[in-house]
């Protein structure tokens, strides 16, 4: 009993500090969510009402919403995918023993995850630029016609992309090498004595081998790539045509443009479900392979 | 204990001796290149009043209006502050903002349509700083090449023009530019008719009215006949480049395009651009009334010296000194006395335009309504299929959404 007492005052700072930074909040917000809290409420208090669902139902009948559900889930689904094979394809050069200037490959590939985001979007801003952008100044010595990277709506969401996984996939690398140095290396001695091809021994040991820092990769990668927002709110403002508008920016907009903050606040907890519900699902995949 | 209470009671003492001797300070929030350039006027003022001391903290556009609707909300709003007065309504709305007494500054000598925007139910919450309209800039070479020697003042004039100009041009270039993703232009000439854009007391969008129809589709063929090109600022990568290159000869934009203009165009070029009011429907008519206020939030607790700051900076000299190091065009008639500015040929359309500008809804949704009103407009005229008047009714359907808590809050006031 005396030592639950001490475990309990042990932990009080961390849990205190937790309640009331981070659980009170979100229940503010899951609270907020059943109002519309507006400029008019932040004025006098007796303009707000309670309204339910009405927050939640009538995002649900908002075309924007939509829009940003689907430019988010676009973002989702093709990033997360190159992000995680552009992890592992540089985790698999820098482990592989012909490589050379390990150390130094390693920084290289990893300094953009430390970069600041806004400082380097900007960057990114130039490099894309229709006209003087190097990107395509590539093309054109390619060729290929320029792309108005930043001004097209179809191209707004590539550009993106693209940029969001160059500044991330250091990380999730990082995650693979250590996993692919864990790795004994009798297994892939064994596979190669069974005469297996380097694409076998990739498909058949590592790859099993690597499926938890995988599974935590993609749990990572899923739930960091639906909350979409500072590239966007720094490289296009949600334009051209709301074609980079995501579910984050979209809320951004209702809560702080237009301090509909019931709104904003459905918008957030709507977006908590979907990752959950992603993460759910991955854990479900992982479950299934596992057992099968 | 003791030496604790001696030592508060000491600190105390000293607090107060201090306060009686230390200049008040004002906290001054400015945005933009206002924010750098109001320091350089300050100096002056503290001299004049020693016994006051402005501390000046300069804000990014992007970001000013969060942090004044944040600093409400954490009640950590300065003492006077610049407003774009668009974003009045709203302050006022959360009677953040301390009246304007008439001692303090004489509205006679303002711009009415700028003093306006100021005033909600018949209070002014702030004073004009500097103004900003929306009217034609134009090359004076194509529109002579085309076949005119002076600028339009009406819409079929206009459109004469932009046919004539269209014809030489060739499909690459046009006659106008504008940008899709701005609402001003369409609003000019909204504002020229009769009909508000809302009704009912505010509370409902008048967008069908055959008023606003009319501009609409003023509007919607400059685009239909290529007039226009359908394109939105962004993809423009630089507007003077392509001025210069005469890819358009009118582009309606603001005050600020003067300085721009005379930077950027090359020196060749110089002598071929100029400025005209906006054409109206038949003849000289309305643009939007926009611009800058200075205002004094209510919980200031050094009113009088807040107000007192106000007042310099909305004196002529110091106007014309401000006007100077930024290019923003003063609000006060006895400024455009001035010889520079009266000599000033570019400005010239702007302080004729001045007299006729009106400001748009006053309701703190407004831009909320404006923004969703060129959305619709940018889908329509991009192709979506929506005929005007289906356009129209869709602004209507927006904008009573956006009302809906003002009707909930002015029937509930009506009630006893």
């Amino acid at each position: 009993m005396k030592l639950n007492w001490a475990a309990w005052a042990f932990v009080a700072p961390a849990l205190i500090v937790i309640a009331v930074f981070f659980f009170l909040p979100v229940l503010a917000g899951f609270a907020l969510s059943f109002t519309d809290f507006d400029i008019y409420a932040l004025a006098d208090i007796d303009n707000l009402r309670f309204v339910g669902f009405a927050n939640y139902l009538e995002l649900l009948q908002t075309p924007l919403f939509w829009k940003a559900l689907g430019n988010t889930l676009y973002f989702v689904g093709v990033g997360v995918p190159l992000s995680i094979a552009a992890s592992l394809g540089a985790a698999l050069l820098l482990n592989s023993k012909l490589a050379r200037f390990r150390p130094f490959f390693r920084v290289a590939l990893f300094a953009p995850v430390v970069t600041t985001l806004v400082a380097v979007a900007i960057v990114w801003r130039y490099l894309l630029h229709t006209r003087s952008g190097l990107i395509n100044y590539g093309l054109e010595s390619l060729g290929l016609a320029p792309i108005d990277w930043l001004g097209d709506p179809r191209w707004a969401m590539p550009a993106i992309i693209l940029f969001a996984v160059w500044k991330n996939f250091g990380y999730n690398m990082i995650i693979f090498l250590a996993g692919l140095q864990s790795i004994p290396e009798e297994h892939y001695e064994a596979a190669r004595i069974d005469g297996a091809s380097s694409w076998q021994q990739l498909r058949y040991v590592t790859l099993p081998m690597l499926r938890p820092a995988l599974l935590l990769v993609a749990i990572i990668t899923v739930s960091g790539y639906f909350q979409l927002f500072a590239e966007p709110y720094v490289m296009t403002q949600g334009n051209p045509l709301q074609s980079t508008v995501s579910v984050l920016y979209f809320m951004y907009q209702e809560g702080f443009t237009w301090w509909s903050l019931g709104r904003a606040s459905a918008i957030a907890f709507l977006l908590f479900a979907l990752i959950l519900a992603a993460t759910l699902l991955l854990l479900r995949w992982n479950r299934r392979v596992e057992t099968a | 204990m003791r030496i604790i209470l001696i030592l508060v009671v000491a600190w105390a003492l000293a607090g107060c001796k201090d306060s009686a001797h230390a200049p008040t300070v004002i906290r001054f929030w400015a945005m933009g290149r206002e924010g750098e350039v109001v320091r350089q006027l300050i100096p002056d003022f503290e001299r004049a009043h020693p016994d006051i001391r402005v501390e000046v903290q300069q804000l990014p556009w992007t970001a000013a209006h969060q942090k004044l609707l944040t600093a409400f909300a954490g009640e950590a709003l300065p003492d006077v502050a610049q407003l774009g007065n668009t974003w009045l309504p709203e302050f006022a709305a959360l009677h953040a903002l301390d009246p304007v007494q008439p001692s303090v500054i004489d509205a006679s000598d303002y711009f009415p349509g700028i003093w306006q925007t100021n005033v909600i139910d018949h209070v002014a919450y702030g004073v004009p700083w500097y103004v900003d309209t929306r009217l034609l800039f134009y090359r004076r070479d194509l529109l002579a090449e085309a076949g005119y020697a002076a600028p339009p003042t009406t819409w079929s004039e206009w459109t004469d023009m932009l046919r004539a100009i269209k014809q030489r041009a060739g499909p690459d270039r046009y006659g106008a530019l504008l940008p899709l993703n701005e609402y001003e232009p369409l609003l000019a000439f909204a504002l020229q008719q009769e009909a508000p854009l809302l009704r009912d007391g505010d509370t409902r969008g008048n967008f069908r009215s055959g008023d606003f129809q009319r501009a609409l589709r003023f509007y919607r063929e400059m685009f239909d006949n290529g007039f226009a090109p359908a394109t939105n600022a962004n993809q423009i990568s630089n507007v003077w480049d392509e001025f210069a290159r005469g890819s358009f000869t009118f582009y309606i934009t603001g005050p600020w395009s003067i300085g721009e203009f005379k930077r950027r165009l090359p020196a060749s070029l110089q002598a071929s651009w100029m400025t005209a009011p906006l054409p109206g429907p038949e003849g000289a008519s309305y643009s939007i009334a926009g611009g800058s206020s200075l205002v004094v939030f209510r919980d200031s607790p050094h009113k009088a010296a807040a107000w007192q700051l106000v007042q310099y900076l909305s004196q002529r000299d110091v106007q014309l000194r401000f006007h100077e190091l930024t290019g923003n065009l003063p609000p006060r008639r006895s400024a455009w006395n001035d010889e520079g500015l009266r000599n000033d040929v570019h400005a010239r359309a702007f302080r004729e335009q001045l007299e006729r500008v009106k400001p748009a809804s006053k309701v703190p949704e407004w831009e909320r309504i404006a923004t969703d009103m060129q959305l619709v407009v940018e889908h329509m005229v991009q192709g979506s299929g929506l005929t005007i008047e289906e356009a129209a009714a869709e602004i209507d359907r927006r904008a009573d959404r956006i009302l809906e808590k003002r009707r909930w809050l002015l029937a509930r006031k009506e009630q006893p």
